[in-house]
């Protein structure tokens, strides 16, 4: 196996929405400096806008403000948001919104040629196109460069700091070490973690992208990194069967939910988010199910667009449609809760992150799904969290550099070649031996020789291993299974499934490099698993039903007004209780908190929380 | 989940860079998927087949009835051509510079 180290001002990880607008932010700010990104797939359709998307949903409209979609986050969060990463992530949209059309997305104007608004915070737009429109702007900047179908699988750390990352190329089957002056975490959440809505052959049919395995919060939990809000489960109401999203019809033709009695029931329960999908789970529990969205007699022309603005991001609704010969006209639209995702862009699960989106590890940054505390992020928000990002990186290395007096150690002589050529430089790319490798390289190496030497001699397999997890999430965590409720009882025995699941880990192999990032994947869902059975422990209250219920505590409790965060230990999750930020950010997240380490939840350690 | 016919491949590759599950690879000289069931249906390879190899259709276990759903990239227009069981199609024609009406 062939070893190569790249060496970079700023490493990129993942090219999705935030990545991507990290990258090119950071281009525009710096264009001499050496940005590197790296993506799991092609950057043209890789992460979670592979399909397009059928509207912003982050947006200042015309009469909104900025604190308007804070307040709105805040209450569709039960205040358990960050409201200063909310404000000047809201701050950007538009911005970020006017950019993105100047790059060639197409946005719906009226006859003043203004943005035509769907509801207070949407626009309408046709965005099958937007990741190659990210990918061409990506791809055009000399400075950035693109590695793809590399996964990154570990951080690496020299004095408490991140240095770069270590990962695997499947491509090339090598091992990749990137040394960073600066590590850009984004690579959107976690889905899989759970049983899906259909488990057998159609496993992937779900909303969230199924290659979205956690990576990002795994790294960064084996580097000591604190994490927040993991209990806030993003559980999608979608359309059943497809997953597609619900929001075009019931925003788009005002579609209300409807249950099997034929009576529209929602004004009960409340309309946030999590009490959306509440509604449906009640009403189904209850005997009035299944539920729809009431779309039949919409028209004939409203169909035709609906068609049209399914196959412009999830194709398989307007499948469905065409092949049962009952489109939306003729038939409401049936509709179910997904499997529980950890979406920062959603939810406010993440990396506990300062307001300028630094991490709380030197040198590392996160941005977009991967990053916690300001829900309701969507495309447009991830946008503005990959500016935020690169501004600060651009302020940090800048600093840095006249601290040491060089902007970059490594690269010094490197961008002297930048500023002559206008050829796009082709970074690092260094044949390096095993001696030379960063103890993290090493470590990664042992592991792919043990897997490439074990093939499938095992007992079990890695996609055996990935159904056993997601058979103990579903039943004792919180799954569609128990209609995302769970006792204390139930997530001790999540959790010492999960170490079982775990112990067995060294017992698979994998046949190629394809195998080896499979099984990267595992190892990094069964510790996010871990990590989000201790906080949905931790939060003894119910906050969100819909997104979950603590059966013994089916109530709120004032003592949980507070952030929920994690620290991972010595093979240990320690949860730690943070106050409440401010909704002017005054009292910063760095390091002023009055922190208390209310367990370390393992029962092999102290019998749990 | 996707259909990939052999006989209509002509191993261009094109699908094989768009994937975002980095599934599909070439054999044979002919693109196959290393694990069909890992598909996501974001119909990216759909999209870039210049020859109409790939179509999309649904698992059994999630609604399907064996329908096929086919895309064909024009520049300025995206078509989509379903096709039933039956034999019978609906062709559905998307001017990219139009926004999506809801």
């Amino acid at each position: 196996m062939e070893m190569k180290r790249y060496i970079c001002d700023a490493l990129i990880i993942g090219g999705g929405a935030a990545g991507c607008y990290a990258a090119i932010s950071l281009s525009r700010l710096n264009p001499d400096m050496n940005i590197l990104l790296v993506d799991k797939a092609p950057i043209e359709r890789s992460g979670c806008l592979a399909a397009g998307v059928n509207a912003l949903n982050a947006y200042i409209t015309k009469g909104q403000t900025p604190q308007n979609y804070v307040d709105y986050a805040i209450k569709d969060g039960h205040g358990i948001v960050r409201p200063d990463l909310l404000l000047t992530m809201s701050e950007r949209l538009n911005h970020v919104t006017q950019d993105m059309e100047q790059l060639g997305l197409v946005i719906l104007k009226d006859e003043y040629g203004d943005y035509v608004a769907r509801g207070n915070r949407n626009i309408k737009i046709n965005g099958e196109n937007i990741k190659p429109i990210l990918a061409k702007a990506v791809r055009q900047a000399k400075n950035i460069q693109v590695l793809e179908r590399v996964t990154m699988t570990d951080y690496m750390l020299e004095h408490n700091r991140v240095i770069g990352a270590v990962g695997i190329n499947i491509e090339m089957d090598s091992l990749v070490e990137i040394h960073a002056n600066a590590t850009i975490c984004c690579t959107g959440g976690a889905s899989g973690l759970y049983r899906p809505n259909q488990p057998g052959s159609s496993r992937h049919t779900m909303w969230y992208s199924p290659f979205n395995t956690g990576a990002g919060y795994a790294m960064g939990l084996r580097a000591g990194a604190e994490m927040t809000t993991f209990e806030m489960r993003f559980v999608a109401l979608r359309c059943k069967d497809t997953i597609a999203p619900t929001g075009t019809l019931a925003q788009g033709v005002g579609a209300e939910q409807v249950n099997a009695l034929g009576e529209q029931y929602q004004y009960k329960y409340g309309n946030t988010t999590y009490e959306r999908v509440y509604a449906v789970n009640a009403e189904v529990m209850a005997g009035h199910g299944p539920c729809y969205l009431q779309t039949t007699g919409i028209g004939q022309e409203a169909e035709d667009s609906l068609l049209k603005a399914y196959l412009n991001m999830a194709p398989m609704q307007s499948l469905k449609w065409m092949e049962t010969g009952r489109g939306p006209n003729e038939q409401d639209v049936e509709i179910e809760g997904s499997e529980p995702y950890i979406v920062g862009g959603h939810t406010a699960s993440g990396y506990w992150i300062h307001t300028d989106r630094s991490t709380t590890i030197p040198g590392l940054y996160a941005a977009g799904d991967v990053a916690g505390g300001a829900p309701q992020k969507y495309v447009t928000g991830c946008f503005s969290e990959g500016e935020i990002v690169a501004e600060t990186v651009a302020r940090d290395l800048a600093a840095r550099g006249k601290e040491k007096g060089v902007l970059n150690q490594h690269s010094t002589q490197e961008q002297g070649s930048l500023q002559q050529g206008a050829e796009k430089k082709n970074l690092g790319d260094e044949v390096i031996a095993q001696q030379e490798l960063s103890p993290e390289g090493a470590a990664l190496y042992g592991e792919c020789q043990r897997l490439l030497n074990t093939k499938n001699a095992g007992l079990y397999s890695i996609d055996e291993l990935e159904e056993a997890m997601q058979t103990a999430m579903d039943a004792h965590a919180g799954g569609i299974g128990t209609v995302y409720r769970y006792t204390e009882r139930s997530l001790d025995m999540a959790l010492r499934e999960i170490d079982g699941i775990e112990s067995l880990l060294n017992q698979v192999g994998a046949e190629d490099m394809y195998g080896v990032m499979k099984y990267m994947e595992l190892k990094d869902r069964l510790l996010v698993c871990k990590t989000l059975i201790a906080h949905l422990k931790a939060r003894k209250e119910t906050r969100w039903p819909g997104y979950g219920e603590y059966v013994e505590y089916p109530e709120l409790n004032d003592e949980f007004n507070c952030y929920i965060n994690s620290v991972y230990r010595d093979g240990d999750i320690a949860i730690l209780k943070r106050p409440l930020v401010e909704a002017n950010g005054q009292l910063s997240a760095r390091g002023v908190d009055q922190l208390s380490v209310i367990g370390v939840n393992h029962p092999s350690v102290k019998g749990g929380i | 989940m996707i259909h990939i016919d052999e006989q209509t491949c002509i191993g261009c590759t094109k699908c094989t860079k768009v994937c975002p599950g980095n599934l599909l690879v070439m054999k044979n000289g002919k693109s196959t998927s290393r694990e069909p069931r890992a598909c996501w249906s974001c119909t990216a390879c759909i999209k870039e087949c210049p020859v109409q190899a790939i179509a999309l259709y649904t698992g059994a276990d999630a609604g399907g009835r064996g329908g096929l759903l086919y895309a064909k990239d024009s520049g300025d227009i995206l078509t989509w051509t379903f096709q039933s069981v039956e034999g019978q199609t609906k062709t559905i024609e998307i001017q990219k510079n139009q926004s999506n009406n809801y």
